[in-house]
C-alpha cells in the first residue's frame, strides 16, 4: 500500500526545499537524539528512502495543549510534518472532516492498515463508571484506544495525562482516569511526559523510529533516555548560583533580577529529569526557569501530586545527598558546597544501582535517574 | 424527520457532539452536547490557592493562559491584592498576544476549511492568484511563482494519494463558492499562518518560559523579573527589542493577511450575514485593565450587556446575576433541577443518565450534556468576540466603531449584519486588528517604566499564607478569546475550599435550561440550510463561527464538599 506514495526528499524537492535544508533538518535531529555524528548518514538515508508513514492522533480527556505544542514545532515545522514527513490522517483538533467522515478514517486504519500506522495519544482515559466521562462518536475513549492503538505499528503517549493520567488523575481522581499504558496494557507505549510534551523530543522520536525502525532507548517508565535521562538541576543555567549559594529570596528581588537560583522559591529542578534546559521551548526560545519561575517537575511521574505544593521548598536536594539539610543551603559555605557537588556524582552513581525495578511514583525519580541512567 | 449527528465536531478544542433535526432542507431544531468531563474543580479542593492558576491553566491548552490569569485575579480579589503596574501590563501583553494568535489559528486552521475548498486550489491560475493577492493587500509574498510553488505542493500531496489532514474534507460540496484563485490564496495563507503563529507566540516563551502553559504567574504579580541591564532578568533591554519585533510582526500579518483574507472570503459568502443569528443577547465582562482591576470604566474593552440586538442601550453587568442550570446536564441539584445556582452557591453531583456507550443518539428530551447552562437574570447570553465588539460598538468605543464601520462599508452590510455567522467571523478579525495595534504600545510602556527604574513585578506582602484571614472568597474575570470568563474561589485555612469556573463555551454551547430556552449554539443553528445531510458543512460553519472550546466548558464544583457519587450506568 505504501509503495504508491512519494518519498520524503521527493516531497521536499517538489516544494523547492533544497538538499542543503533537508540535510540541516537531519543534522538537527541527530543532535536532539544525542546520536554520534556517524549516524547522520543513516538518518539521511532512512528519510530519503522512507515512504510517508500514516499517523493518527487521538485525543481523550485532554486540554489539547499537546496538540498546540505540536503546532509550535520548529524542526521540523508542523507544515513539514503534516504535509511532507508523515501523512497525518486523523487529528480532531485540526483535521478537515468531522463526524462520520472523521470516524471513517479510523475505521479504515484499523481495517485496512492494521500494523502499518503510528498512533499518538493525548489525554487520559477515564475507567470509572463505564467510561461515560469521555465519548467520541458515541464510543468510549477506552474502546477507541483499544481498537486503534491495538492495531497500530507503534504508539506514543504525549503529555502527562496520556502517560500516567496527569492532572485528571490527581487526587481524588473523580473519573478514574489513567494513562494509556494502564488502560491498554497489551499495547507497548513510548511515553513522552511533560505538561505539555516538548515537540522537539516528539519529532526526534518519530525520526528515530523512521530511521532505525525502532524506538530510542527507554527508561523504566518507557520514556526515551535522551530526553528524560538527566536531572534538570544538572543542566540548569542557574546551577552556578546554586553552587555559590546565591538564591532568589523574594519575587522581583535583586537575585531574581540577576537570574539567581530559584530553589528557595519552590523549584523542583533538583528532583526532576527532562531536557528542558537544553532543548528549551518554542524553537529554543526559553524555558520556565530561564523565564524566572521555578520548575514544576512536569515531566516527573504523577507530578501533580508528587511535586506539589509547587511553592514549597524541596526538603532535600538530590545533589546534596542526605547529608546536607535544606536549611543549611545558601549560607555561603562554599567549601561545603564544593564537597557536596563531588558527593553528588558519587551519590548518583550509587543510587542508580539501587534504582527500583518497578515504577515507583513519589520522589524516587530524581534519585534514580542521575548520570548513570543516561 | 431525519436527525443529523455530528460527533466528533472537529476543528475545535475538545469533544462536542451536535444533533440536529432537518426539515425542508434547513435545521428545525438542534442540541449541543459536551461529551467529556474531568472534574478539575474537585481536584483543586484542599490545595494551595497560590498554585490554583497552574492547575486551572490546564483546563485548556488552546486558550492557554486565560484560566491562569483569571485564577490569580480570583485569589487576589479574595485577599484584596492589587498587582503592581508592571505586572498588570505584562498580563495584558500576554493575554493580548494570546488573543491575536488564537484568533489567527481559529480563522485559518479551524474555520477556513468551511469556506475554502482545498482541492479547487489546483484549478487556480497562479498568475491570477497573484493579481488577486496584490489587489487586496501589500503583503510581499504575492508573486506568481510563490503561488505556483504552493499549488505544486498541494498537487504533490493530492497526487500522492495521501491527503493527510485534508483526507476527509467535504470537497466539492455545493456550498463552497470561492473561485479557484481565492482558494489557492487561502491555502497559501493557511500554511503561512502556521509559521506565523509559531513565531509570534515566542512572546509567551520570552515572558513565560513556554507556550502552551506559560509558567510565570504569581498571586500578587508576575515572575518575569525586570532589569534593563541584567542579562539574567526575564525582561531587559534585549528582550524588549525582541518583544517589540514580534509585536510588529503580528500587526503586519493581521493587517496585511488576516483582515484582507476575511474581507475577501466574506465577499463571496454574504448570504451568511443573514444566517446563524442566534440569541441576540450579548454579555461582555470587559477586560485589559488600564489601571486598577476594579476600575471597569478604564478597561480597554468595555463591560456591558446588549439585549435583543438593541445597539442603542448598554446594560450594566452584575456578576451576582449569574447562575447555572443543570436541567439538561448530567448533574443533579439537591433542591431539584428546576432552580439555578450562583457560582458561590454552586453544587454539582454528576449523574450520567445518557445512553450506555456505544450509542447512536442522545435522548435530548432529558439530560444530554456535561455542560451546564449559565444564564444572566435567567436569560441565555452569547459571549465572545462578537459580544465584545457589539458591546464596545454600542458603548461608543471610538476605535471599535471606526473599525466595524470600515469593515461593514467594505462589505456593503448594515450593523445588523453583525448578528450572524459571518458577523462572528468579521468581529473576530476586527478585534484581532484592534489588539495587534496596541501590543507594541504595551511593550513600549513596559520599556519606559523599566528605564525609569520601576522594576516592581510582585507585591509580596500577602505571599505567605500565614498572613491570610481564615476565610476569604473572591472572583476574577477576563475576556478570553472565546468570551466572558469568570473564576470564583472560596478559601478556608489557607486552602481551596471551593472553586468554580464559568466559561465562555459553557455560555455558548450549554444545553437548554429549565424553561427550555436554548443556548447560543442551539439558537444559532435554527434555520441553517443543510444541502446534504451526509455532509453538513453549513452546520459546521455556524458552530465553528463561535470557536468552540469544550475542555473549558465542562467543569464541576461542589460548594458542599461532597465527593462524587459513583454512577450507575444501565
Amino acid at each position: 500500500m505504501l509503495s504508491q506514495f512519494e518519498t520524503l526528499p521527493d516531497a521536499l524537492r517538489s516544494r523547492g526545499v533544497r538538499r542543503r535544508q533537508f540535510l540541516k533538518f537531519c543534522s538537527a535531529m541527530v543532535a536532539t537524539l544525542a546520536l554520534p555524528d556517524r549516524y547522520f548518514g543513516q538518518v539521511v538515508a532512512a528519510l530519503e528512502a522512507r515512504k510517508r508513514p500514516v499517523l493518527v492522533w487521538l485525543e481523550f480527556q485532554d486540554c489539547a495543549g499537546n496538540t498546540e505544542s505540536m503546532l509550535r514545532s520548529g524542526h521540523p515545522t508542523v507544515a513539514e510534518t503534516v504535509l511532507e514527513l508523515l501523512s497525518w490522517e486523523y487529528h480532531e483538533t485540526i483535521m478537515a472532516g468531522a463526524g462520520k467522515q472523521a470516524e471513517a478514517v479510523l475505521d479504515r486504519m484499523v481495517k485496512e492498515h492494521r500494523g502499518e500506522y503510528l498512533a499518538v495519544v493525548e489525554g487520559s482515559i477515564p475507567m470509572g463508571d463505564g467510561g461515560v466521562y469521555c465519548t467520541i462518536g458515541g464510543r468510549t475513549a477506552l474502546d477507541i484506544a483499544r481498537g486503534v492503538c491495538g492495531a497500530a505499528k507503534a504508539t506514543i503517549a504525549v503529555g502527562a495525562c496520556a502517560w500516567d493520567g496527569g492532572l485528571v488523575a490527581a487526587r481524588p481522581n473523580p473519573t478514574g482516569a489513567v494513562g494509556l499504558e494502564e488502560a491498554v496494557p497489551s499495547v507497548p507505549v513510548v511515553n513522552l511526559g511533560g505538561c505539555p510534551h516538548n515537540p522537539a523530543n516528539t519529532a526526534a522520536v518519530l525520526v528515530h523510529y523512521l530511521t532505525f525502525g525502532e524506538m530510542p532507548a527507554l527508561d523504566q517508565y518507557n520514556r526515551p533516555l535522551f530526553a528524560y535521562g538527566k536531572l534538570i538541576h544538572d543542566q540548569c543555567e542557574r546551577r552556578a548560583h546554586f553552587d555559590a549559594g546565591r538564591f532568589v529570596q523574594d519575587w522581583g528581588d535583586e537575585g531574581h533580577r540577576k537570574g539567581w537560583c530559584l530553589y528557595k522559591m519552590g523549584c523542583k529542578g533538583p528532583e526532576a529529569t527532562f531536557n528542558c534546559p537544553s532543548v528549551r521551548w518554542n524553537d529554543g526560545t526559553s524555558w520556565p526557569v530561564k523565564a524566572g519561575h521555578g520548575c514544576l517537575g512536569c515531566a516527573s511521574h504523577r507530578f501533580w501530586d508528587t511535586r506539589s505544593p509547587f511553592y514549597e521548598r524541596l526538603p532535600h536536594v538530590a545533589g546534596f545527598g542526605v547529608d546536607v539539610p535544606a536549611t543549611s543551603i545558601g549560607m555561603g559555605l562554599a567549601g561545603v558546597v564544593t564537597a557536596a557537588t563531588v558527593a553528588h556524582a558519587v551519590g548518583s552513581a550509587v543510587r542508580a544501582k539501587v534504582r527500583p525495578e518497578e515504577p515507583e511514583p513519589p520522589s524516587g525519580e530524581g534519585a534514580g535517574q542521575g548520570p548513570a541512567g543516561a | 424527520m431525519p436527525r443529523i449527528v455530528v460527533d466528533p465536531v472537529t476543528r475545535i478544542e475538545g469533544h462536542l457532539r451536535v444533533e440536529a433535526q432537518v426539515e425542508g432542507g434547513a435545521i428545525a431544531d438542534a442540541w449541543s452536547s459536551g461529551t467529556m468531563f474531568r472534574g478539575i474543580e474537585i481536584i483543586l479542593r484542599g490545595r494551595d490557592p497560590r498554585e490554583a492558576w497552574i492547575w486551572t491553566q490546564r483546563i485548556c491548552g488552546v486558550c492557554t493562559t486565560v484560566h491562569a490569569l483569571t485564577s490569580v485575579r480570583a485569589v487576589e480579589d479574595a485577599l484584596g491584592i492589587e498587582v503592581p503596574d508592571n505586572a498588570r501590563i505584562i498580563r495584558n501583553l500576554i493575554a493580548g498576544t494570546q488573543l491575536v494568535q488564537d484568533h489567527v489559528i481559529h480563522f485559518y486552521h479551524l474555520h477556513a476549511l468551511d469556506w475554502v475548498d482545498v482541492t479547487l486550489a489546483l484549478k487556480a491560475d497562479p498568475g491570477k492568484t497573484s493579481q488577486l493577492a496584490e489587489s487586496i493587500s501589500t503583503w510581499p509574498k504575492s508573486s506568481r511563482n510563490y503561488f505556483k510553488a504552493v499549488q505544486d505542493r498541494v498537487k504533490k500531496l493530492v497526487d500522492s494519494g495521501q491527503l493527510s489532514l485534508f483526507a476527509s474534507g467535504y470537497w466539492g460540496h455545493p456550498a463552497y463558492h470561492l473561485p479557484p484563485e481565492a482558494n489557492l490564496l487561502a491555502v497559501a495563507h493557511y500554511i503561512e499562518a502556521l509559521e506565523f503563529q509559531r513565531e509570534f507566540i515566542r512572546i509567551h516563551s520570552v515572558l513565560g518560559g513556554k507556550n502552551p502553559h506559560l509558567q510565570t504567574y504569581l498571586v500578587g504579580g508576575m515572575a518575569s523579573s525586570m532589569d534593563a541591564n541584567e542579562p539574567g532578568a526575564t525582561i531587559n533591554t534585549e528582550r524588549i527589542t525582541q518583544l517589540r519585533e514580534l509585536a510588529r510582526s503580528a500587526r503586519s500579518f493581521v493587517e496585511q493577511v488576516y483582515v484582507p483574507d476575511v474581507l475577501a472570503v466574506a465577499g463571496f459568502y454574504k448570504d451568511w450575514f443573514g444566517r446563524g443569528e442566534g440569541l441576540g443577547n450579548f454579555l461582555a465582562y470587559g477586560c485589559y485593565p488600564m489601571g486598577s482591576i476594579k476600575d471597569h470604566a478604564k478597561f480597554f474593552l468595555p463591560r456591558g450587556i446588549v439585549l435583543n440586538r438593541d445597539l442603542t442601550q448598554v446594560h450594566p453587568v452584575d456578576p451576582a446575576n449569574i447562575a447555572e442550570y443543570v436541567s439538561h446536564s448530567w448533574y443533579e441539584y439537591s433542591g431539584g433541577d428546576a432552580q439555578s445556582k450562583h457560582p458561590f452557591d454552586g453544587e454539582t453531583n454528576p449523574k450520567y443518565s445518557g445512553p450506555r456507550p456505544p450509542f447512536q443518539q442522545l435522548d435530548t428530551e432529558k439530560k444530554y450534556s456535561w455542560l451546564k447552562s449559565p444564564r444572566y437574570q435567567d436569560q441565555p447570553m452569547e459571549v465572545g468576540p462578537l459580544a465584545r465588539m457589539v458591546v464596545a460598538y454600542a458603548s461608543g468605543h471610538q476605535e471599535v466603531r471606526t473599525l466595524v464601520d470600515g469593515v461593514l462599508a467594505k462589505l456593503g452590510a448594515p450593523p445588523a449584519a453583525l448578528f450572524s455567522t459571518l458577523g462572528r467571523v468579521a468581529a473576530r478579525a476586527i478585534e484581532t486588528a484592534l489588539m495587534a495595534r496596541h501590543l507594541e504600545g504595551w511593550v513600549n510602556e513596559l520599556d519606559d517604566r523599566m528605564s525609569h527604574g520601576d522594576v516592581r513585578i510582585h507585591d509580596g506582602r500577602l505571599w505567605d499564607p500565614a498572613s491570610w484571614p481564615r476565610e476569604a472568597r473572591g472572583f476574577g474575570t477576563h475576556e478570553a478569546p472565546r468570551g466572558a470568563l469568570g473564576h470564583w474561589i472560596e478559601i478556608e485555612d489557607k486552602a481551596i475550599k471551593n472553586y468554580q469556573a464559568v466559561v465562555p463555551t459553557t455560555w455558548n454551547a450549554g444545553p437548554r435550561d429549565a424553561k427550555g430556552q436554548r443556548g447560543a449554539y442551539e439558537a444559532a443553528l435554527l434555520k441553517t440550510p443543510v444541502a446534504d445531510g451526509e455532509r453538513p458543512l453549513e452546520l459546521l460553519r455556524t458552530i465553528h463561527s463561535f470557536d468552540p472550546c469544550l475542555a473549558c466548558a465542562v467543569h464541576v464544583a461542589d460548594a458542599r464538599g461532597n465527593t462524587l457519587a459513583h454512577l450507575q450506568v444501565d
